[in-house]
């Protein structure tokens, strides 16, 4: 019997057909999709700080309503993908419960600070753009949920990046002092961006199983590649270049070469050591925190509610 | 869009990826922009930046919020609050700026804080900083929706055409902040006893700043068929507190206010301790790059 089961699903999977929530799946495959949907989700909202850090300075009112809406929509995306874990049985205050306790992580690029308002923009073309060369495949994963919460982020990711990507086209029309401030903030953000794809394949545990259940669809080599071959061009159309002397196109192999990205300072700021660990995750305590009462109150007045209903 | 290549589309201007628009002039395009005849300009103008600063303000301590929020779903609502006043607020300073040959940044960027023209209701801090907590803050939100919305509801038969579309598209957004607004007072009057205080003491802490939203200001009353005379709404938003407040278990306080400074309040541009340090967060950056294009 549980053969059987086992079966449907490895053909559902190698057919590239879509797992639902009511499928049996395999208790590693469940394990893996809601510590990876997780923490994507979390890095959606521990992803709004870093922004929102520049809602209230923002310098014109358009670029304010812009960031807000981007930041809101960034809520709206952990929203989908904290729904699509509990399709698999989790729950969200568990989870941001694990969150706030340092037991489940977010994208460690959120660990950096954002320094000056070109930050917004960098974040929008390389960070929000790394991220969607990561999300793109996973438009076509094997987890329905997952799958379609992710066409919708997507779109909206794209949307987010042409955004920042404009405003940087707009600041390197302006000031020296505008055309610095980007540069200035791609040397900042260029490595980490990179770092974004993970640890290079070698290296990389999860890969290999994510790959045969099809939640994965592309290496974390491959992706970063893919990413530098795609930036490169958009960098030059900017104005701006990229910190890395190594940096350029191999005829042969039809890609840009690069080099490698400082991993000692991605382990370091994955084990907590950045500029920022603690203080996302204060703040992100502080604010559930501060909320539980909110909370409370919320479930109580709605359990009275029912309780008159169900009396009269 | 083909999601093969995440940067398609980037360099291309093509309007129909944007999924909302990032201008507002579209909202009000078609709305006759002259100015009505016998109309004194410079009040007009004066008009527009106070119910433009009550927006602006307000909608700058509610993002405050972004990111802080008791659930994902209420950082959602309030930011969606905060982008409607915003909204708003581009509009009116927009129209002011018409008179004024002013951009609506000039104006909210480098106006200093004797030109702002809001009621302090929309600029003291009611949290997420030390100045109070979620309660407060939708007692603030309450008390200012209700208000607004029935100055909204009149000011759409204004004799400003600009004035009257703007109130006409504001209404139902105001209409959802203030049932947003019932909505919690209610179930943090009913929910436990501990929301219970600390809506009650919300209310306390926005009360005493009642009182100005009601006072008629001359420019308001120089623009009769043009601006909504507050004192005439009172009556209309009393009642609706109450209701609300009778509805959560809740009570009215008692009716202290805030003192004048010499006569003057938000609408003369004398403003409380927080407005500084409110302006200096809003317009430093701005300031600082004198020249620059955003």
């Amino acid at each position: 019997m549980a053969d059987d089961l086992e079966l449907r699903f490895e053909r559902t999977v190698q057919a590239d057909s879509r797992i639902e929530p009511r499928d049996w799946m395999p208790d590693g495959y469940r394990k893996t999709l809601i510590r990876q949907i997780a923490q994507h989700a979390h890095s959606e909202i521990i992803g709004m700080q870093p922004e929102g850090n520049w809602i209230s300075r923002a310098p014109s009112l358009r670029r304010k309503a812009i960031l807000l809406a981007k930041v809101q929509d960034e809520a709206g995306h952990g929203l989908y993908l904290y729904s699509a874990t509990e399709t698999l049985g989790a729950d969200r205050e568990d989870l941001t419960t694990k969150l706030i306790e340092g037991r489940q992580k977010y994208s460690s690029i959120f660990n950096y600070p954002t320094l000056t308002f070109a930050d917004v923009g960098v974040i929008g073309w390389l960070v929000d753009g790394a991220a969607i060369c990561n999300q793109v495949p996973l438009c076509r994963t094997s987890y329905g949920p997952y799958a379609r919460a992710m066409i919708r982020i997507c779109k909206e990711e794209s949307f987010h990046q042409r955004q920042g990507y404009e405003l940087l086209m707009t600041m390197m029309r302006g000031t020296q002092q505008q055309k610095d401030m980007v540069q200035d903030s791609v040397n900042r953000w260029w490595w980490p961006a990179l770092m974004m794809f993970g640890p290079p394949d070698s290296e990389s545990t999860n890969t290999e199983q994510s790959m045969a259940w099809r939640i994965k669809r592309d290496t974390n080599d491959e992706l970063r590649q893919k990413f530098v071959n795609m930036s490169v061009p958009q960098a030059e159309a900017l104005g701006v270049t990229f910190p890395d002397p190594e940096l350029k196109w191999n005829e042969e192999r039809g890609q840009y070469d690069f080099g490698a990205p400082d991993w000692d300072e991605f382990w370091q700021v994955v084990k907590g050591g950045g500029v920022c660990n603690e203080q996302r995750i204060a703040h992100r305590r502080k604010a559930h925190e501060d909320g539980s009462w909110v909370r409370e109150a919320a479930a109580a007045h709605a359990q009275k509610h029912a309780q008159k209903e169900g009396a009269a | 869009m083909s999601f093969d290549n995440a940067y398609e589309s980037l360099l291309g201007h093509e309007d129909a990826h944007w999924a909302f628009g990032t201008g507002f002039s579209e909202a009000l395009s078609g709305v006759n922009r002259e100015f009505p005849a016998g109309v004194d300009r410079d009040d007009l103008a004066a008009y527009c930046l106070m119910l433009g600063d009550d927006a602006l303000i307000f909608s700058q301590r509610l993002s405050e919020w972004c990111s802080r929020a008791p659930e994902l779903e209420e950082d959602i609502a309030l930011a969606n609050i905060a982008l409607d006043l915003l909204g708003q607020a581009r509009m009116l300073l927009t129209r002011a700026g018409e008179v004024l040959g002013k951009s609506e940044d000039e104006l909210a960027y480098l106006r200093d804080e004797r030109e702002f023209r809001n009621v302090h209701l929309a600029e003291i801090d009611c949290g997420p900083g030390p100045g109070g907590d979620f309660g407060t803050t939708i007692a603030r939100l309450l008390v200012f929706s209700t208000w607004r919305l029935a100055l909204f509801s009149r000011l759409r038969g204004s004799a400003d055409p600009v004035l009257a579309a703007v109130a006409e598209k504001g209404l139902k957004e105001i209409a959802y902040h203030r049932d947003h607004a019932a909505q919690w007072t209610v179930r943090l009057g009913d929910g436990t006893d501990e929301s219970h205080r600390r809506m009650q003491a919300g209310l306390e802490r926005v009360w005493p700043f009642v009182d100005e939203l009601f006072a008629t200001h001359a420019v308001e009353a120089r623009l009769a068929g043009v601006a909504v005379d507050p004192a005439s709404v009172r009556s209309e938003v009393d009642g609706v507190l109450d209701a609300v407040l009778s509805a959560a278990g809740l009570q009215r306080p008692a009716d202290t206010k805030a003192a004048r400074v010499a006569g003057m309040a938000g609408r003369d541009g004398v403003h409380t301790e927080a407005m500084g340090f409110l302006l200096a967060e809003l317009q430093h950056l701005h300031r600082s790059l004198p020249g620059a294009v955003w």
